[in-house]
């Protein structure tokens, strides 16, 4: 078991004839994901590496059964692309684009808000790994193995710095979900601590957050209510400085809010432990789990 | 994105919202004529983002010339906490009964607009709220309804407005939802929304924050500047494509991705040592971009040591080997460096770094001890 990205994963991939697209794809591919199309309006009928394109998703999704979309076109064409692909009947789509507009992020969450048969994933993010079953994405997928810690974050480096450190004291992934560094993301932390929640293959779950927002207070009211799990927090940006956007568009104190304090002490009160740095993540891992090496 | 007030206020005219009538000055000269055009009395108003400017003596009324004169002439060049004015906005005198606020802010958190009126206008909405929130009137509207006759009087009557301006309340609100929607703002706020004494409703201030990300379809706010509030190296940063922030330390970071460089910040100011900026050399970063990086970094004349924290995934560690080496060339540094590379190549771009042998450039295995070992040698 996994979440999200599985082998019954069928993978189209929409900017799949641009160089970065094109590169991830077949990354992808070889890491055993089922990849069964893409999309690039204008070159339907060519293909890459044998993978066929289409015009449009809907023919995509009719001739090869896509079931997970993949955005990788530039920022100003994404939230079509995504809107698209919702339209078409994909049920999960993963936004790996940086810098699409707010308002853009806002009108298509609340759309796809209105359909319960859909999961937007980023955008901003580097995707999801399922390892050994597939990785849709940018996520290095050689840093990771099977196993049995779910980790969830909104970066994407510090996730591997995180996983990593997991790695070196012999924790496996059963999945790492980049939920992405935007102000809107369309999947929060509550949503995706839930389907570890519920996934046999997780013992245990490691929450990365950073300044802005109320992501991660929300996610901390959940876990005292309803997760069972352990869950091992993180939280990025205690020396930000108020009013200033820290790389990503979302990691922004906003006068006394969304600090990192605020949001240690809110998992911390909850019976969340909260690492200090990605090494004491690990540490604590091992003293909840034990020593899996 | 943040905007000066005379630049919010004309972002505000473009779209209907009722502002007092004024022109921006950078001289004493076109600050005298503008306020001969506007007529007396006037009032000359710093052009600085930073709350307090009336408590500064940035914002002064003017009953003729002369005294337009020497309050443009006192208030042009005056520090206000550290920021210099450049610019002022000369603004015919208003004539307040009445001060309102209205805000609309992206409610990042129910993923909708958030609008706010309230008849406690003038002040700090952040006591008013923590005083009185019932003071305040709120309600989130639909983005894809968008705001509705409804909105405004549900604003207008819980807020407690004057019952003849419930109409020119909500018109105003409405126009300011437009601003909002069509400029792609995270933030319109008036503080105060003013009702003056022949009962008109204006703005009298403007806080505008734009959406970066939204910057490449509105060409016209691109371009719009404010030159107290550019630091020269984050500046530099931007025409070099680079995300940095200035911070007020003395070790100089540079990392990939936006959140191991502010948990590398944190690792090293809990080592004891102080940041002296954010830089995130994003992925996939080839030499050169790491030579320009480098180049940003020192140009800071606080920076007494520097600190590489990399995690390649899409970037490659001998890519940033190579990068840090040509910039050795280029620029021959003369603070140490410490560099920790793991990830991509990281065996390949440690080779790289020992065969060169750069003065005072020292590799450490992990985060910690890298950030254990600047804070030594920034000492």
């Amino acid at each position: 078991m996994a979440v999200l990205v599985d082998r019954e994963t069928r993978l189209c991939v929409s900017g799949i004839t641009g160089r970065e697209g094109t590169f991830h794809t077949l990354n992808n591919r070889g890491q055993g994901t089922d990849v069964v199309s893409g999309v690039t309006p204008g070159k339907g009928g060519q293909d890459v590496e044998g993978i066929p394109v289409f015009n449009t998703f809907h023919e995509a999704v009719d001739r090869t059964g896509a079931n997970t979309a993949m955005i990788f076109v530039p920022p100003r064409f994404a939230s079509d692309s995504i809107l698209e692909a919702e339209d078409a009947g994909i049920r999960l789509i993963v936004a790996i684009t940086e810098g699409i507009p707010a308002h853009d992020e806002l009108r298509v969450c609340t759309h796809l808000a209105r359909n319960p048969n859909v999961r937007l994933v980023g955008p901003n993010c580097p995707g999801i790994l399922s390892p050994g079953k597939a990785n849709v994405g940018i996520i290095p997928a050689a840093f990771f193995k099977e196993g049995n810690v779910g980790v969830v974050s909104r970066s994407g480096t510090l996730t591997y710095q995180i996983g990593n450190e997991l790695a070196q004291r012999g924790f496996g992934n059963s999945t790492i979900v980049g939920i992405g560094g935007d102000p809107v993301p369309g999947s929060s932390f509550v949503d995706v601590i839930a389907l570890f929640e519920a996934d046999p293959e997780t013992e245990l779950i490691v929450m990365s957050g950073e300044i802005g927002g109320d992501a991660e207070e929300l996610a901390a009211e959940y876990i005292a209510a309803h997760v069972t799990k352990p869950v091992v927090g993180y939280i990025a940006g205690f020396t930000a400085p108020p009013g200033k956007t820290m790389g990503h568009a979302g990691a922004i104190v906003s006068g006394s809010k969304g600090t990192a304090a605020a949001k240690a002490e809110a998992l911390e009160a909850k019976g969340v432990r909260v690492g200090r740095t990605p090494t004491q993540v690990a540490e604590i891992a091992v003293e909840i789990l034990g020593t899996h090496a | 994105m943040d905007l000066l007030e005379y630049q919010g206020k004309q972002l505000f005219a473009r779209h209907g919202v009722p502002v007092p009538d004024g022109r921006p000055a950078t001289t004493v000269e076109d600050a005298v004529a503008a306020a001969e055009a506007i007529g007396y009395p006037c009032v000359v108003k710093a052009q600085v983002q930073i709350g307090g400017r009336g408590k500064a003596g940035g914002i002064k009324v003017a009953k003729d010339g002369a005294e337009a004169r020497a309050h443009a002439d006192a208030i042009l060049g005056m520090d206000i906490r550290g920021l210099t004015v450049h610019e002022v906005w000369i603004e015919e005198a208003s004539d307040i009964a009445a001060e309102y606020y209205a805000s609309i802010v992206f409610d990042r958190s129910a993923k909708a607009p958030l609008l706010m009126l309230s008849t406690q206008g003038g002040m700090d909405i952040e006591e008013v709220a923590e005083r009185d929130p019932a003071a305040i009137a709120r309600l989130h509207v639909d983005p894809l309804i968008g705001f509705q006759d409804f909105h405004a009087r549900r604003l207008a009557f819980e807020a407690g407005v004057d019952g003849d301006v419930v109409r020119p309340i909500g018109e105003l609100l409405h126009r300011l939802y437009d601003a909002f929607v069509a400029e792609e703002a995270m933030l319109v706020e008036v503080n105060p929304l003013i009702v003056t004494g022949d009962r008109q409703v204006r703005a009298l201030d403007a806080k505008v924050t734009l959406d970066d990300n939204s910057l490449f379809r509105h060409p016209e706010n691109d371009a719009l500047r404010n030159p107290s509030g550019e630091d020269p190296q984050e500046r530099m940063a931007k025409e070099r494509g680079l995300t940095y922030v200035k911070l007020d330390g003395n070790i100089g970071i540079l990392g990939n991705g936006a959140g191991l460089v502010m948990s590398t910040l944190d690792v090293v100011a809990q080592a004891g040592g102080r940041p002296a900026n954010f830089l995130d050399a994003g992925g996939g970063s080839k030499a050169e971009a790491i030579t320009s990086a480098v180049e940003v970094i020192l140009s800071n004349p606080k920076v007494t040591a520097v600190l590489f924290n990399i995690f390649g995934g899409i970037t490659r560690c001998d890519e940033v080997a190579k990068g840090l080496i040509e910039a050795f060339r280029q620029i021959s540094p003369t603070v140490p460096f410490v560099v920790r590379l793991d990830g991509t190549n990281d065996a390949e771009g440690r080779r790289l770094l020992a065969e060169a042998a750069l003065p005072n450039v020292h590799v450490e295995a992990t985060m910690l001890g890298a950030a254990q070992r600047i804070v030594e040698l920034a000492a």
